[in-house]
């Protein structure tokens, strides 16, 4: 394959060194969600289904399941949060596709990764990114047979046919919104544009619906539909670096949740990067105000929550850090509790305070055997103190626990302790 | 008492063999005492021959989980489990009562067994034995589960490397798939595997890039990736030293982080492009309108739509059809009337003898205006006010096109096109004329239709919609023809 880079190369080290640094702002790193596949058919190697495997864990806390790199850092784009934009002073490399074929095959058969997440800073155009992007997982599939599991960026404003051939190779297809809000944008990407961020998406969404479509139409159960994105698509928000307030960030995530079928929205606190731009100060990143945005996230999709009632725990937009949202939620309702364990809907069940979905799924499947007490909860979940003042069962009334004033400080952790959760 | 002596520890099938012909027997839990090899034998043992009295069945989740946890380290497994079995033969839904102490007792078992499986799936490393590059690669591992596990791991790695041979060492026991064959055999020792691999310095060059300096969280860490795994672990050697630079990394990021712009940036960089100006002057064409329409932020139904929708069809159309606004599938692709409303709107013209590609069909709202509902976006009806900001572009759009006939489906259009609101019932039926010479006919939305839930009152409405489509064909093929297009309407 012939292939000219812009630049000296780089010994391979290096190169590595530069563009896995570079990518490591993307939170995303799932490996989840897609068909199950393995090489018994095609004698080569990968395999994928279910749950995704992370293969190991940074000192940061992250897990480490796909090797996630960029083609080049070069862009021509001057996104202000961004380490790799025009402006910045970074080391910069570029890989050919067949050194990121090389790595993504020597790290897997080392059983190291679940696969390759592969992103790229804009070079040239929209399409030309895309088109290398998608030369790479298509050498992968067709040239090694490597059933592992590929995760593309989908640069926003590359053609649609482009983003459809994407779909045919890569399990998983992102395209990051970055900011919430279109202000936001406007003033810390000025080349990139909410409505190009969201037509690209819609074109995924497109894809995944005509196949969907495909699928249920086809006559023959053998025949086989060409398969787009089996996992879906993602996004990412950062979190902290403009004005935007918690509830900006939800009301984003609903709308695309709602329209482009994401599997996930990924929030990324603001983290500072070397060589920043100099109108953002560099702040240690807000970790907790991520973590309560992925419980908030969590109550959207699988606990019933909307979005205005999340927002009844908070204050100004903002979450509450001190405590969950739910518990949060909960504290501002408490005319709606206790709730008795033994009758409760399932819909109510999971608004207790401490109860998961899986929790809940264990409550509903032993109290049809017999009356769940406040002994057996512990075996159902994990957090009995939690539930306690919110739940009846027939030895456990909580009383006036319920509606006590410092209800709230029986949760919150003592002051001192806030500074070590950062 | 009976005795039963189990001398591979970690073995279905051996266990199962030795406890179906007690179950069958009837020998209650507390009557068998079961031992390893190795283990001294009891004075009490019996071992007499059974007496099948009874065949076993049992669910088939409960014969998945025994398969795991008989792998438990825990000596008392085998007898715990004989003792789950039995209750399970006559308490079916036993595996439901998860608040029963030898169901507790499993689930924990199991979840363990489960964890420790996904954790050998994850940090098994690999090592490539010698041998040319052409060779059939082979790679080696040594590995240290918690549990016995390597039976049930293997099966995973089989299907993942079916196409490379290797071999996973244990202290237990070795998992070996060479030629496309699955073979176990005896324990391993660590110093069976190459002490390195040539690919472990990229590994860890990238784990080390990887971690974010700014953001340490050991506790995180060490949850998911315990500290007994970390010796077979090839990246694990780096932790310590990254942590310790990890604090200095964010000072000097703190201390420099403002910087000038790179010079050589300017010559790669392109500028944004301001798409703002809406150039209401230079309209011209329908292609100056869709052009135009993309930088419409006239009202703030921009902010959460995907795109604007402009109208579509002949610029010299004598029918004009105004709907509502794009739907779900519109807000998508960009198209009016692509989605299910869109359909059905195809099936009545037909029925009425139009064609669509003779028409123009738009919108009195260009953007989608919706509600998130989880997965879904819940259609929601434009307001007056987005309608009459948005009739500026349904005027661009009448001028140039100059239909003949205008139909208006539904309330919006109406709206839209009379900037009034009258009802529809007040004005089906006839023939209204419009300021510019345009003759109106007023119909319902084809998403009326669709919410109709009496199939007989549907199948009514359907027919007056039709109606109403006939009529504006048989005007317009009525009235003296205005544009240079004789066919333009008619199918």
């Amino acid at each position: 394959m012939a292939y000219i880079g812009f630049m000296s190369e780089k010994p391979i080290l290096e190169k590595l060194a530069v563009l896995a640094d570079a990518a490591k702002y993307d939170a995303s790193c799932a490996s989840s969600g897609t068909i199950k596949r393995d090489s018994t058919g095609t004698k080569g190697i990968g395999s994928t289904g279910g749950m995704g495997i992370c293969h190991s864990y940074a000192p940061d806390g992250r897990c480490i399941s796909l090797l996630k790199i960029l083609l080049t850092n070069f862009c021509i784009y001057d996104c202000r949060f961004c380490i790799n934009r025009a402006s910045s002073n970074v080391p910069r490399a570029r890989f050919n596709p067949a050194e990121v074929v090389r790595l993504t095959l020597d790290f897997y058969k080392r059983n190291y990764i679940e696969g390759l997440f592969l992103s790229s800073g804009i070079i040239r155009s929209e399409d030309y990114t895309m088109e290398q992007l998608i030369e790479v997982a298509r050498l992968l599939r067709e040239e090694h047979r490597f059933q592992g599991y590929i995760h593309l960026k989908t640069i926003a404003g590359a053609s649609p046919e482009l983003i459809a051939r994407a779909g045919l190779y890569a399990d998983r297809l992102s395209t990051n919104v970055e900011l919430p809000t279109e202000e936001g944008l406007k003033s810390f990407a000025p080349e990139k544009t909410s409505a190009t961020i969201r037509k690209t998406m819609a074109g995924v969404r497109v894809g995944l619906d005509d196949a969907a479509d495909a699928r249920k139409g086809r006559l023959l159960r053998k025949a086989k539909p060409p398969r787009f994105a089996p996992a879906g698509q993602s996004t990412q928000m950062i979190v902290g670096a403009d004005s935007a307030r918690d509830n900006d960030i939800l009301q984003s995530a609903t709308s695309l949740y709602s329209g482009y079928r994401l599997r996930r929205v990924y929030y990324s606190a603001y983290s500072p990067i070397p060589d920043a731009s100099s109108d953002l100060p560099p702040v240690r990143p807000p970790l907790m105000r991520e973590h309560r945005l992925y419980q908030a996230d969590w109550l959207l999709r699988f606990y019933g929550f909307a979005r205005e009632e999340i927002m009844i725990g908070a204050q100004d937009g903002m979450l509450d850090l001190t405590i969950d949202p739910k518990l949060a939620w909960a504290l501002q309702r408490r005319e709606s509790f206790p709730v008795d364990i033994n009758r409760a809907p399932r819909e109510m069940l999971l608004r207790v305070p401490g109860l998961g979905t899986k929790a809940v799924e264990r409550i509903l499947s032993a109290r049809r055997l017999g009356a769940v007490r406040i002994g057996d909860l512990a075996k159902l979940t994990a957090s009995v103190k939690k539930v306690l003042p919110f739940v009846t069962t027939p030895d456990w009334r909580p009383g006036g626990l319920t509606d006590s004033a410092n209800l709230r400080a029986r949760f919150a952790p003592p002051p001192e302790q806030m500074s070590l959760a950062f | 008492m009976r005795e039963v002596t189990l001398h591979n520890p970690g073995d279905f099938t051996e266990w199962r063999s030795a406890a179906r012909p007690l179950l069958a027997a009837g020998v209650p839990p507390q009557e068998v005492l079961w031992r390893h090899a190795g283990e001294s034998g009891s004075l009490f043992a019996d071992s007499a021959n059974l007496d099948p009295k009874r065949t076993i069945t049992l669910p088939r989740e409960l014969v998945t989980i025994a398969d795991r946890v008989i792998c438990h380290r825990d000596p008392a497994v085998p007898s715990r489990l004989y003792r789950v079995v039995w209750r399970a033969l006559d308490d079916r839904r036993l595996l439901e009562r998860r608040t029963d102490p030898d169901v507790d007792w499993l689930a924990k078992m199991d979840k363990a067994i489960r964890r420790d499986l996904h954790k050998m799936h994850a940090f098994v490393r690999f090592r490539r034995l010698g041998g040319s590059e052409a060779d059939r690669e082979s790679y080696v591992a040594w590995f240290e589960p918690e549990h016995r596990i390597l039976r049930l791991a293997a099966p995973f790695f089989r299907k993942r490397f079916y196409g490379m041979d290797w071999a996973i060492l244990t202290p237990d026991a070795r998992a070996i798939w060479q030629s496309e064959e699955l073979s176990f055999g005896p324990a391993g020792t660590r110093d069976e595997v190459p002490d390195r691999d040539i690919v472990e310095d990229q590994w860890r060059t990238y784990y080390g890039a990887i971690f974010n300096p700014a953001r340490v969280k050991i506790a995180a860490m060490r949850a998911e990736m315990p500290k007994k795994y970390w010796h077979n672990l090839p990246e694990a050697q780096d932790i310590a030293p990254l942590l310790a630079g990890a604090a200095a990394r964010v000072d000097k990021m703190r201390e420099t982080a403002v910087s000038l712009a790179n010079p050589r940036s300017d010559k790669w960089r392109v500028r944004g492009v301001a798409q703002d100006a809406e150039p209401g002057d230079a309209i011209r064409s329908l292609e100056d309108i869709s052009a135009a329409l993309k930088g419409c932020t006239r009202c703030p139904l921009h902010c959460h739509a995907t795109q604007p929708v402009p109208g579509e069809g002949r610029a010299d159309a004598r029918i004009m059809l105004v709907g509502e606004q794009p739907g779900d599938r519109e807000d998508l692709e960009g198209r009016p009337f692509v989605g299910p409303a869109g359909q059905l709107l195809d099936e009545a013209l037909a029925e009425a003898g139009l064609d669509r590609a003779t028409l123009y069909v738009t919108n009195a709202v260009k953007h989608f205006k919706f509600e998130p509902r989880g997965k879904r976006r819940l259609h929601q009806n434009p307001n007056t006010g987005e309608i009459d900001i948005c009739r500026w572009w349904l005027d661009q759009e009448r001028a140039l096109v100059q239909p003949d006939i205008i139909v208006s489906l539904g309330g919006s259009a109406l709206r839209g096109i009379t900037g009034k609101s009258p009802s529809i019932s007040s004005m089906r039926g006839k023939v209204h004329a419009l300021e510019g010479g345009a003759q109106l006919i007023a119909t319902v939305h084809p998403s009326y239709l669709l919410r109709l839930p009496d199939q007989e009152r549907a199948a009514i409405e359907r027919r007056a919609f039709i109606a109403d489509l006939a009529r504006a064909k048989a005007m317009a093929e009525s009235l003296p023809n205005t544009h240079g297009n004789p066919n333009a309407g008619f199918a």
